[in-house]
């Protein structure tokens, strides 16, 4: 199988990436080795936040912040996404004092969208809020999408354009001969001049396999979502220093985070909920909305994702080999990004450079 | 209660009270936990607390369950009623709720004795009230002497179902109609099997020995009925079929359906066990050897919930699985075992006779398992209708698990238990292909639901 441009696999930033390649005419194959969407990207908790982003973060996500408002005209389909903000609350003057350093961070580097709240307009917001907090760092453009049905809209409007999915595609080993890639999978060979490594947590095998090892760490990521209730609370929230994620979905149902792990074997891809850290979830989230104590979980997962020791992705042209590029290590937030991933990288393949500031993401920021 | 015991039995129905009875002895730290009130689990519940009068009317097949519940109360086992199981793991964690406390036990031998549920089938009106599984009804009489007084209409498939007419009749309920939607080939086709059905013609002639009776107490029994349907406004107000080329309705506002029976496997799902497909019992169920072991050490299964064989063969299967807890245990060595397991293997064999048979004889149509009318809600959890499947396979998520993600079926509080079967027979269907190659809904714990401040109790444990 040839093209111009082979994606190892179909998350969302392979998807993005390869829906921005072929809007510019460029050819791609896209390999998964399970179905598009199996891992991360299907299974996230589909948070669409801008709040409280790494510095180096705060340029791509803005513009993300923007693609996703008008994601249809992108995708052909909403993803469903909503955008009631997302509020970090303060409990305490110490609270309130870490969010305020913030707020000033983020005005300090000329941008405005994370803004201070008093405890007036939080109990606005947020009515059902247990009446101890004192106000809020707030991002009003903020939201959450789902993100199935985003994966799913990104993968079909690539696919209309000519993009080829092979799931079910594991991949070996990537060999380069004469400037040409040769990738041995479970389907064959597939061969292209330009590589994309979209490998979510399994992409430290290729960075590795091009002579640049990365820190990459598993991890198992772990949700839990409840029975569907009336609806009670817009924003998606979180808190200054408690471990708080958590949302009203479109159905009515609760998801609720906050970067719990799971125990992992990441050989095996099996995960085991550790149901003493989501019952520390479970009560912080009655803390802050008591009236949810009777409230059934009906369902935890854990969902495999790649980090990185500082938390942000890894992105750009490979260090080692001028027609390899990286897009990964996104470590828990990258739904959020991914139409912009698709941008920028699709530049830097078709250009040669990226409209964004893309330098703090490079390969080979821990040698 | 431990912490930690050598042996855990999930279920307290004939195959985990007979684990328990032949395993607890000898210092063995053992206990069986149930989320009944009662012990007897679903063929034998309130065995033994039943008055006499009604226990004697529910057939002797329910009074065998007497000698079982004595045998296991003379043991050393422990028995847990009330206790709720929400989780299992490969490394033998156990999660239970009593009380609205949520704890996690640990054992090295874990016998799952789940038992069966009554295999879900979705069609038009079935999620009215007034719409009920026949298991239900025979609950409400076992445990608490309710039956319906304003008439019941049963329908489906099953040997329960020809049961449950019978102790109704002679409860003195008015059975409006027994509609048996098994087509008329399928007993041509498992006559083939008949012969070895014979080998166990206790069941045969205990069968048309209820049918017998039904007939002559005048109840109509229509056979090869087709295209069953509840409607009404709000409630259910009568039931709709065809018979024998005619469209036909019955007033009635109840209707009890039973179309067999599935093992429970959430918790084998749960905990990662291997699951085959059985074309024959047209359900999932775990894979395991004569002795009950699955695939992950130490996770043994017995009775339904290995697979369907009924009562009496999951006494001896829980008999077998506790022989080879005991002998993982290093209690017994393995000849020991052997010897006490060869008259146990040779009735579970016994029991398979009859199977065959009745499995073509009450295999439920396909048409029945996928419907084609669109409108039929799948999941009553999230509200998705049939077509709504059928389109997302149209649309290329082609198979259950990508249908769920897509749909929302199955991520509801039942947690997929009512329409995962469903589900997997529509995407089946409609893609062309086997449900084996459609899988089953990954499992996602908790098994059974729980409430946040029930999980939150769980922190202060494990803090103490
Ligand atoms: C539980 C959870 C909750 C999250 N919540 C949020 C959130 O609220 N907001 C947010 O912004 N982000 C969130 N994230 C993070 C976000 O989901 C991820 O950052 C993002 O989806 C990463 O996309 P990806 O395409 O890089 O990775 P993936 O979706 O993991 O895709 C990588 C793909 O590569 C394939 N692959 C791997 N190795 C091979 C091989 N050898 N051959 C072929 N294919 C291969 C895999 O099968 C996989 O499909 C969450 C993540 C998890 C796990």
């Amino acid at each position: 199988m040839n093209s111009d441009v082979i994606i190892i696999g179909g998350g969302l930033m392979g998807s993005s990436i390869a829906l921005q390649l072929a809007m510019r005419g460029c050819q791609c194959i896209v390999i998964d080795k399970a179905s598009p969407g199996r891992h991360s990207s299907g299974v996230s908790a589909g948070g669409l936040r801008l709040l409280n982003r790494d510095p180096a973060e705060i340029p791509l996500s803005v513009e993300a912040s923007k693609m996703w408002r008008d994601i249809t005209s992108l995708v052909d389909s909403d993803c469903d996404a909503r955008f009631p903000g997302q509020i970090r609350v303060a409990e305490n003057k110490a609270d309130m004092e870490k969010l305020e350093q913030r707020a000033a961070l983020v005005r300090s580097l000329g941008y405005e969208h994370e803004e201070i709240i008093g405890k007036q307009e939080l109990y606005q917001l947020v009515p059902a809020l247990a009446p101890h907090c004192i106000g809020a760092l707030i991002n009003r453009t903020d939201g959450y999408a789902r993100p199935y049905h985003a994966l799913t809209a990104f993968r079909r409007k690539a696919e209309s354009l000519g993009v080829k999915y092979y799931p079910s595609t594991e991949v070996y080993n990537v060999e380069k001969e004469a400037e040409i890639w040769s990738l041995k999978t479970s389907q064959g060979i597939f061969s292209s001049p330009i590589l994309v490594n979209c490998a979510g947590a399994w992409a430290n095998k290729f960075a590795t396999s091009l002579g640049e090892a990365v820190p990459l760490e598993q991890k198992a990521l772990m949700l839990m979502v409840t029975e569907r209730l009336p609806h009670f609370v817009d924003p998606v929230m979180g808190a200054a220093s408690r471990k708080l994620s958590f949302k009203q979905m479109q159905n009515g149902s609760l998801i609720i985070g906050g970067a719990l792990v799971a125990k992992l074997d990441f050989a095996k891809e099996k995960t085991d909920i550790d149901w003493a850290q989501l019952a520390k979830s479970a009560d912080t989230v009655i803390s802050f909305f008591p009236q949810l104590k009777q409230v059934r979980i009906v369902r935890a997962w854990a969902g495999i994702e790649g980090f990185m020791p500082d938390n942000i992705p890894v992105l750009g042209q490979s260090q080692t080999h001028q027609n390899a590029y990286h897009a990964f290590g996104f470590s828990a937030h990258g739904f959020q990004l991914s139409p912009v991933i698709g941008k920028i990288m699709s530049q830097l393949i078709l250009d040669g450079q990226a409209e964004l500031p893309i330098e703090p993401f490079n390969i080979n920021r821990f040698n | 209660m431990k912490n930690h015991y050598q042996l855990l039995i999930i279920g307290g129905g004939p195959a985990g009270l007979a684990a328990a009875t032949i395993a607890a002895k000898d210092g063995i730290s053992c206990a069986v936990l149930d989320e009944q009130p009662t012990l007897g689990g679903q063929i034998y519940r309130a065995i033994e607390s039943i008055p006499e009068q009604r226990a004697k009317k529910l057939g002797s097949e329910y009074r065998r369950g007497k000698n079982i519940a004595e045998a296991f109360r003379l043991s050393d086992a422990e028995y847990y009623p009330n206790t709720k199981v929400w989780s299992l793991n490969n490394q033998r964690e156990v999660g239970i709720l009593q009380n609205d406390k949520a704890s996690i036990l640990s054992a090295d031998q874990v016998i799952v004795a789940s038992g069966a549920m009554e295999r879900p089938v979705p069609f038009p009106g079935w999620t009215l009230p007034g719409v009920m599984q026949a298991g239900a009804g025979q609950i409400l009489y076992k445990s608490a002497g309710i039956v319906p007084d304003n008439g019941v209409v049963l329908a489906g498939s099953g040997p329960l179902l020809l049961l449950l007419a019978w102790q109704y009749l002679h409860a003195g309920v008015e059975v409006k109609a027994l509609l048996d939607v098994t087509p008329l080939s399928n007993h041509i086709g498992a006559l083939p099997k008949f012969p070895r059905a014979l080998l166990a013609h206790h069941y045969l002639t205990k069968g048309i020995g209820y049918q017998i009776a039904l007939k002559r107490a005048g109840i109509p029994m229509l056979f090869g009925v087709s295209d069953l349907r509840a409607d009404g406004d709000g409630v259910c107000q009568s039931v709709g079929f065809k018979h024998s080329g005619k469209q036909k309705t019955i007033e009635s506002e109840l209707l009890l359906t039973h179309f067999g029976v599935i093992p429970h496997i959430w918790l084998t799902q749960s905990a990662g066990c291997k699951h085959q497909w059985d074309d024959s019992q047209q359900c999932w169920r775990p894979e395991h050897d004569e002795w009950g072991n699955t695939d992950i050490s130490g996770i043994l299964v017995a009775g339904d919930g290995a697979g369907i064989n009924g009562a009496r063969s999951a006494e001896h299967a829980g008999r077998l699985a506790g022989l080879e807890a005991l002998f993982a245990l290093g209690v017994i060595n393995q000849s020991e075992r052997d010897n006490r397991g060869v008259k146990e293997r040779k009735w579970v064999r016994g029991e398979r006779h009859i199977r065959p048979f009745l499995e073509k004889y009450y295999q439920i149509p396909k048409k029945l398992l996928a419907t084609d009318i669109d409108e039929t809600i799948i999941c009553r959890c999230e509200e998705i209708a049939a077509g709504e499947i059928r389109q997302a396979v149209r649309d290329g998520h082609d198979n259950t698990n990508q249908v769920k993600f897509f749909t929302r079926c199955g991520m509801g509080p039942c947690q997929g238990r009512q329409c995962s079967n469903a589900v997997a027979h529509l995407v089946a269907d409609e893609s062309g292909k086997s449900v084996k190659e459609m899988g089953h809904f990954r499992g996602r714990p908790p098994v059974a639901p729980l409430t946040l401040e029930q999980l939150a109790t769980l922190k202060q444990e494990v803090a103490e």
